[in-house]
């Protein structure tokens, strides 16, 4: 006999009492959302930037590879995006669209649609999302109701830098992933 | 090694017991905080625990649901009724992409399942990812919590070890120059790997994918560079539908860590083009498990680690003392389950005082269960040394002559007799603690004295 029947024919073979599935309410949060949002943003160890003050943050870096894949921000890229995922070693930053954002906790959520490749918002050095404004939802409920059942083969919530506390709890920022997050809401 | 025993080991440095106590307590402060400014918190923690009774009073069907779903994505799906058979289905994936070299993320089945060991005796490099995974994983040690792998290790021990490891300056504690030199090491390890192993947190019955979740985006930079990513998944981490994520996410990093969501969360539901994903659906002792009624529910887990940061015995006896790969108190009534006589002394490991079942997201009764299994295992090994003394103090309760003739004579024994009779091998008891001061008479004679 298969595994598969095996272990199905065990589950089956044991005597349970039917448990429902509850519904799922409509949680909130209380407040303006953007104001939610923004501090979910600087607890998590990113930044909320204005539009001017990326336009100043990049010409200041003087990045050398720079992709910028969301609308209206492509003047910043300097770099073609490779066909191997693997080139993307050096880039130095990554300009991407947030789909929504959960004012809760500042989960932004990106799909193969935002993303070229996979691993983009995760081997760049430093990632900025654009997010308009009239996308944040209070708390990762309307999120997922907001995603529904759209299919992608792959979706992120992201929600900071990448960070690690593994050494005697001490908080740092950069440890695989991207080493800054910073949001532009427009 | 009993409890006790391994316990006493971890205790004889007790500056770093110590801390370990102070920082668990620390992360388990940071939880509570955070659960209070969600005004919805236990209705979460309600919800989350009905969900999970529903799925495992439907295991087979949602299994099948979830199987169907992920194989019209594209996903290769494979069943393991033990560790042995996901060890070989693992090993023949890396062997036909004639893969040598993967890197792993954080992953406590792949633990449970003594994966590393085995595909290193089979020619394959493992790395493990995960920050505090990398650093045991160089001293050869399992990790000693489940989400703070590391957390027995004070800085100066892994600068020393990254010195040695990773040729880091020598005396250079500083936290983030250390996780910058591991940093370097791991992104040539992510750049150079064919095949990625990740665990799962969640696997979602009505749509096929399955939730990875980290901070360090450890798991994403080892799938997305390679060209085959296998997804290790015990049978009972489904849920039925993708909404129950908004549910299960609240809860998970703020139980774990106190923060209010992972940095990542990424759904994997189809292969990127010209790739594979394969998921590995593990039985290992779970549908046994599931078959003991009293301790069913204890497969609602969702290893946030919790039960770990506010447990008193686990804060103060270190994650090795359990001697089983998922240690604390959920680890106590998972483990007997697996191995009753290997793991007999971890019921006993706690004061039964229920804060874990207090903190659990999902409400698993940890303390009753705990209890529970000290009957079982009880009945099957008797201790008789503290069954004896039992025995005796029944003796003593049932007669009041015998309780009153008992008390006179243990005040004035405790007070005159050589320590060395009342601290003898025999009352174990005695070890680690100390007796109170005996009063000069009993509260009966006190009161007739006083009131009458």
């Amino acid at each position: 006999m298969s595994s598969r029947k095996k272990i199905l024919n065990a589950i089956r073979g044991i005597s349970r009492e039917e448990k429902p599935l509850p519904s799922l309410p409509d949680y909130g949060v209380s407040g303006n959302l953007e104001e939610a949002f923004s501090q979910s943003i600087l607890g998590n160890k990113g930044e909320i930037l204005t539009t001017l003050e990326l336009e100043a943050w990049i010409k200041e870096q003087r990045f050398e590879k720079v992709i910028a894949l969301a609308a209206g921000f492509e003047q910043y890229s300097n770099f073609e995006t490779p066909s191997d995922p693997h080139e993307l070693d050096d880039l130095n930053l990554a300009i991407l669209e947030g789909q929504f954002g959960v004012a809760e906790n500042g989960a932004i959520w990106l799909d193969d649609s935002q993303l070229k490749h996979r691993v983009l918002p995760f081997i760049t050095e430093h990632l900025v999302l654009i997010l308009e404004k009239k996308n944040l939802y209070p708390t990762l409920h309307q999120a997922y109701q907001k995603i529904g059942n759209e299919f992608s083969g792959f979706g992120l919530f992201v929600a900071g830098p990448s960070k690690t506390a593994d050494i005697e709890q001490s908080l740092v920022i950069g440890a695989h992933g991207a080493k800054s997050l910073r949001v532009v809401l427009i | 090694m009993s409890h006790p025993q391994a316990a006493s080991e971890f205790l004889k440095d007790q500056a770093k017991a110590k801390w370990h106590d102070e920082t668990l307590w620390f992360v388990r402060d940071k939880r509570d905080r955070i659960s209070k400014s969600i005004p919805e918190w236990e209705d979460l923690r309600n919800l989350a625990s009905e969900i999970k009774d529903n799925v495992l009073s439907n295991l087979e069907n949602y299994l099948v649901e979830f199987e169907k779903n992920a194989l019209k994505n594209g996903i290769h799906i494979h069943w393991a009724k033990d560790a042995e058979e996901h060890n070989q289905i693992v090993l023949g994936i890396l062997q036909k992409q004639k893969c040598t070299a993967i890197v792993k993320s954080k992953s406590i089945l792949t633990e449970e399942c003594h994966l590393n060991p085995y595909l290193e005796k089979n020619g394959i490099e493992v790395v493990d990812t995960d920050l505090g995974e990398r650093i045991v994983q160089f001293l050869n040690q399992p990790p000693s919590h489940i989400v703070l792998p590391a957390i027995h290790l004070k800085k100066g021990e892994i600068s020393e070890l990254f010195h040695e490891k990773l040729a880091t300056e020598k005396g250079n504690e500083d936290p983030a120059y250390l996780t910058n030199a591991a940093r370097l090491h791991l992104r040539e390890k992510f750049l150079g790997a064919k095949v990625a192993i990740t665990g799962v947190n969640f696997g979602v019955a009505e749509t096929g994918e399955f939730v990875v979740c980290t901070n360090e985006g450890n798991a994403d930079m080892g799938v997305h560079l390679a060209d085959v990513h296998i997804a290790c998944m015990g049978i009972e981490k489904l849920i039925p539908r993708r909404a129950d994520l908004g549910v299960f996410l609240r809860l998970l990093a703020r139980s774990a860590t106190g923060q209010p969501v992972t940095n990542y969360n990424s759904h994997f539901r189809s292969p990127s083009p010209g790739k594979e994903i394969h998921i590995v659906l593990l039985d290992n002792g779970r549908t046994a498990q599931l078959a003991r009624e009293k301790f069913r529910n204890s497969l609602k887990c969702i290893r946030c680690g919790a039960c770990m940061n506010t447990c008193p015995i686990y804060r103060r006896s270190g994650g090795y003392s359990y001697g089983s790969t998922v240690p604390g108190p959920i680890g106590s009534i998972l483990s007997p389950g697996l191995d009753m006589k290997k793991h007999s002394t971890l019921p006993f490991a706690s004061t039964l005082c229920g804060s874990c079942t207090d903190v659990c997201p999902v409400k698993i009764n940890i303390h009753e269960q705990l209890y529970e299994w000290r009957q079982e295992i009880t009945k099957t090994h008797g201790e008789l040394g503290k069954s004896l003394s039992m025995k005796l103090a029944s003796a003593l309760f049932k007669s009041p002559l015998a309780y009153k003739i008992s008390g006179n004579v243990m005040r004035s024994a405790l007070k005159n007799l050589p320590k060395s009779l009342i601290y003898h091998p025999i009352n174990s008891w005695g070890k680690g603690r100390n007796l109170p001061e005996t009063p000069s008479e009993s509260f009966k004679a006190w009161y007739q004295k006083n009131r009458s």
